[in-house]
């Protein structure tokens, strides 16, 4: 790495971790929620990143291990009084405690979820390129159901309402005013899951910008480009492709459990197949292997859908399109029509663009 | 990446021609050039009209391609081989399937077999008579001796000369194999390096102190 | 044994179900190399657009078959217009592209025929009674689906064997070079490829909503799931094993729901009856991990 480009770099870093914290004070609380669910996209897409823009493996499963980290968290946060309550009991041999605050749910959530998708790497290993996605497809259309069936641990159809659960493990959530003790500032509930989320996120591109620095990125990338020179050079293949599925998985489960905090509440329907899509279209509209390029990736699947009808709503598209916009199915169809444009015209995603204009934080093979 | 550099050559109604020269020179890029198959700057003109750019239309217009390698359909029947070959063609296949098993009578009694399991040899037949089942008026030949027997090579390239001098079906042959090349053409082209080194009468080249000591090997 | 001869027919009739959307991906899959991850869904605006051809006062019948023209002209043109472009793209790129059309066609048929129940008039493709032999119960529908599925499969069978055009179709999927220099336009084989398996989704569409109404956006979900697992234990080049996969399927997870009640009596642990879904995806799995170029399927070699 050359000093100036060194210079320039780690400018941009300071200059996009400033502007995500002074964000929230020209937001409105609306949008500051909205963009709190961009940052859990962006946790998801940074995991996902690394499985697939790293090391090749198309994964469409990727919101089944969110909902796995959403249930975690969840089941945690009530604890068994609280599911109790809610004529539910978790099976004796559970580690479930009396209800433990939202925040800790996180990392646990995080690790199950990453034990799962290790679990999930394992027979991945067998499976390339489109057999894999067809595997991790019915995984995530399979998810919701299975997640249906232990209604007594899981709820069934109706899920885990957190809301009956008591202050001190529910932050901000019910009285809309959480206390910051080291500034000595309140915040609302949206603004702190907005800088929730964020945290995490940062920390979370932290963690992948340094592993793929370091050995396990070059075994990672060896991985995608050649399977043959990574054997023969000494790389565990098995090892380190369940380790992205794993590291992968972590990454989605913190983004389940967020998105369970943020929402107070988690059913079978929180984590369609079209999350795991959504998630797959991100990585791709960042462009493979672009860890830059997650941050459009994010504000793209989130607002493409929304942004068409907020739209609608405000009456900024012509006539004829108008009525179309709010009518149930159409926003879907123009989200189709928007991926398909976008993969004509930028097939390798925003990445190849974007490295003409600046650079990915992480060197690029 | 560029393969050839300017090179201009010709093949007259029922010539022979062939084009020789090491590998890497460009010789298959200018066979693929004529029938379409990359792209080209310039112009190919057959019978005085420019040929498209499409190897489709090309094949349609009487060029036949015997491709490096033969481009055999493998998973396909010896049949269905030569039924593809007649592909642009709208009747008289049958007139034409028993011509070509005139050639190759071996393959009238084993067209139920599928082609990948032909010997080399045999697959480069195949996919000869598959060009000729196109009734071409030009034929183009990439590499037909490689990998092949002396003597197989000598049967191919006899059958060739012999559709030449009684159909005059027009040829452009590419080979590596200069001798057996010289031997049947009327006129041949060396290329070097993506350009034409040297053209004249076979049997010129055949006696050029260069060509014997590069490519003759005597 | 009754009993079971019932099931086998009635799970043979959704295992047709199965493998006719199975064939359609296969068919594409040879010759673009390309999963369409859209095929559910253009299956069931397939079938949407028979029932709106009914409404108009079309004879069922004749809106069977106008179905299958618009569809395959569908298909070609999907292919010309919208997977062309990215041909030479990123195998992800293309997913992506399918993905979008899966959404395309999901919406359009919510906004196009949102909201009430729609299902097809009685007794349409097929009655509905039942008949009886030697004690075992059938309903003529399954019979119905069974014998247009096997006509169908036949009939294609025989066109990609014996016509000109199915031999070409043969060729520019296996080999588009050489294609090219016999004089096939290599692309419009591949969209004509496209055109076939859009048809064969549209029947499968059609007979989705008459075995399992009503006519719903979401009701091809499922069977895109059940069609991968077909094609995968057929192995995902083999048309006839797409289709015997399918049947296979079909008969294997209509018992497993039939005999669900009885496991758990034996003391197995979950309700299958509800997770259909979840055991094909386990089921998609295992054939993979053991064999994976499927029952019909030719094994690639992979040297690491």
């Amino acid at each position: 790495m050359r000093h100036g480009w060194l210079g320039l770099r780690i400018a941009g870093v300071v200059a996009f971790v400033v502007l995500i914290a002074i964000l929230p004070n020209f937001l409105s609380d609306f949008r500051a929620s909205e963009f709190a669910r961009v940052g859990i996209f962006f946790i998801a897409l940074t995991g996902l990143q690394i499985l697939t823009g790293y090391t090749g493996q198309i994964s469409l499963g990727n919101g089944a291990f969110m909902a796995i980290g959403g249930y975690v968290s969840a089941i945690l946060i009530l604890g068994r009084p609280g599911l109790e309550a809610s004529q539910l009991e978790a099976p004796s041999w559970l580690p479930v405690g009396d209800g433990m605050k939202d925040i800790w749910t996180i990392p646990i959530a995080a690790l199950v979820a990453g034990v799962f998708g290790f679990f999930v790497g394992l027979p991945a290993l067998r499976l390339r390129g489109l057999y894999l996605a067809l595997v991790t497809f019915a995984l995530a259309v399979s998810i919701p159901l299975i997640l249906r069936e232990p209604e007594t641990l899981t709820g069934g159809t109706n899920g885990l309402n957190l809301f009956g659960t008591t202050e001190d493990r529910l932050t901000g959530a019910i009285d809309n005013s959480v206390h910051i003790p080291v500034l000595d500032k309140d915040l609302t509930f949206n603004d702190w899951t907005y800088y929730l989320a964020w945290s995490i996120g940062l920390l979370g591109l932290a963690v992948a910008w340094a592993l793929l620095r370091g050995r396990p990125g070059r075994a990672f990338r060896a991985v995608r480009d050649s399977e043959v020179a990574a054997t023969s050079s000494g790389v565990s293949l098995a090892s380190y492709k369940t380790l992205a599925f794993a590291i992968s998985a972590a990454y989605a489960g913190a983004a389940g459990a967020l998105l369970t905090i943020v929402s107070t509440i988690v059913t079978p329907g929180s984590f369609p197949v079209f999350l795991s899509i959504q998630l797959l279209i991100g990585v791709v509209i960042a462009g493979l292997g672009s860890l830059v390029g997650l941050f459009l990736g994010a504000l793209f699947i989130y607002y493409l859908p929304v942004g068409i009808q907020e739209l609608a709503e405000v009456g900024s598209l012509p006539d004829g399109l108008q009525d179309a916009a709010k009518s149930p199915g159409m926003p879907s169809v123009i989200y189709g029509v928007v991926l398909i444009l976008v993969m004509f015209v930028l097939p390798r995603g925003a990445a190849s663009f974007l490295s003409k204009v600046s650079f990915p934080l992480t060197k690029r093979l | 990446m560029q393969a050839l550099h300017g090179i201009s050559l010709s093949v007259d109604d029922g010539e022979m021609v062939a084009v020789l020269g090491p590998n890497g020179a460009g010789k298959t890029t200018t066979l693929r050039a004529v029938s379409g198959t990359v792209w080209r700057r310039g112009e190919v003109l057959f019978d005085g009209k420019r040929l498209p750019r499409s190897a489709e239309r090309t094949a349609k217009l009487g060029i036949g391609h015997v491709p490096e390698g033969r481009g055999t359909f493998s998973e396909l029947t010896v049949l269905e081989n030569l039924r593809l070959g007649a592909y642009t063609r709208r009747n008289g296949v049958g007139d034409d399937l028993d011509r070509v098993f005139g050639f190759f009578p071996w393959m009238r009694d084993r067209r139920d077999q599928s082609a990948g399991t032909l010997s080399g040899g045999e697959q480069q037949m195949l996919a000869l008579a598959r060009a000729l089942m196109g009734r071409p008026r030009l034929l183009l030949m990439d590499e037909p001796s490689l990998g092949l027997a002396p003597l197989i090579v000598r049967e191919i390239f006899a059958i060739v000369r012999r559709l030449n001098e009684e159909e005059k079906l027009s040829v452009l042959v590419v080979e590596q194999n200069a001798a057996v090349a010289l031997e049947s053409s009327n006129r041949a082209y060396l290329l070097e390096a993506g350009q034409v080194a040297l053209e004249g009468p076979s049997e010129e080249l055949a006696r050029n102190e260069d060509v014997r000591r590069s490519y003759l090997g005597y | 044994m009754a009993e079971l001869l019932q099931q086998v027919v009635i799970g043979l009739a959704s295992g047709s179900i199965y493998g006719l959307l199975a064939l359609a991906l296969v068919l594409i899959h040879r010759a673009t190399g390309v999963i369409n991850f859209a095929q559910g869904e253009m299956a069931m605006f397939s079938a949407y657009i028979a029932w709106q051809l009914v409404q108009w006062g079309i004879p069922y019948w004749l809106a069977f078959a106008g179905t299958l023209v618009v569809s395959f002209a569908g298909g070609v043109a999907i292919q010309r217009v919208v997977i062309r472009p990215v041909e030479s793209a990123p195998v992800l790129t293309v997913v992506i592209v399918t993905l979008g059309l899966l959404l395309i066609f999901n919406g359009l048929a919510t906004w196009l025929w949102s909201g009430e129940v729609r299902t097809f008039p009685a007794n349409r493709p097929f009655p509905t009674r039942t008949f009886e032999i030697g004690g075992v119960v059938i309903n003529v529908q399954d019979i119905g689906i069974i014998l247009v599925t096997l006509g169908l499969v036949g009939a294609l069978w025989a066109f990609f064997q014996f016509t000109k055009a199915g031999l070409a179709l043969r060729a520019a999927a296996l080999y588009p070079d050489s294609s090219r220099l016999v004089g096939i336009r290599v692309g419009w084989m591949l969209a004509v490829g496209w055109g076939l398996a859009a048809a064969l989704g549209a029947v499968s569409g059609m007979f989705t909503a008459a075995a399992f109404p009503p006519l719903e956006p979401t009701m091809m979900q499922a069977v895109l799931i059940y069609a991968f697992a077909a094609a995968v234990l057929g192995g995902i080049d083999s048309p006839g094993g797409a289709v015997v996969g399918g049947l296979a399927l079909g008969v294997f997870l209509n018992l497993v729901g039939t005999y669900a009640d009885d496991l758990q009596d034996l003391g197995f642990p979950i309700d299958l009856e509800g997770l259909r879904l979840p055991v094909a995806f386990v089921f998609i799995l295992a054939v993979l991990l053991v064999r994976p170029q499927g029952l019909f399927g030719r094994a690639a070699v992979r040297r690491v």
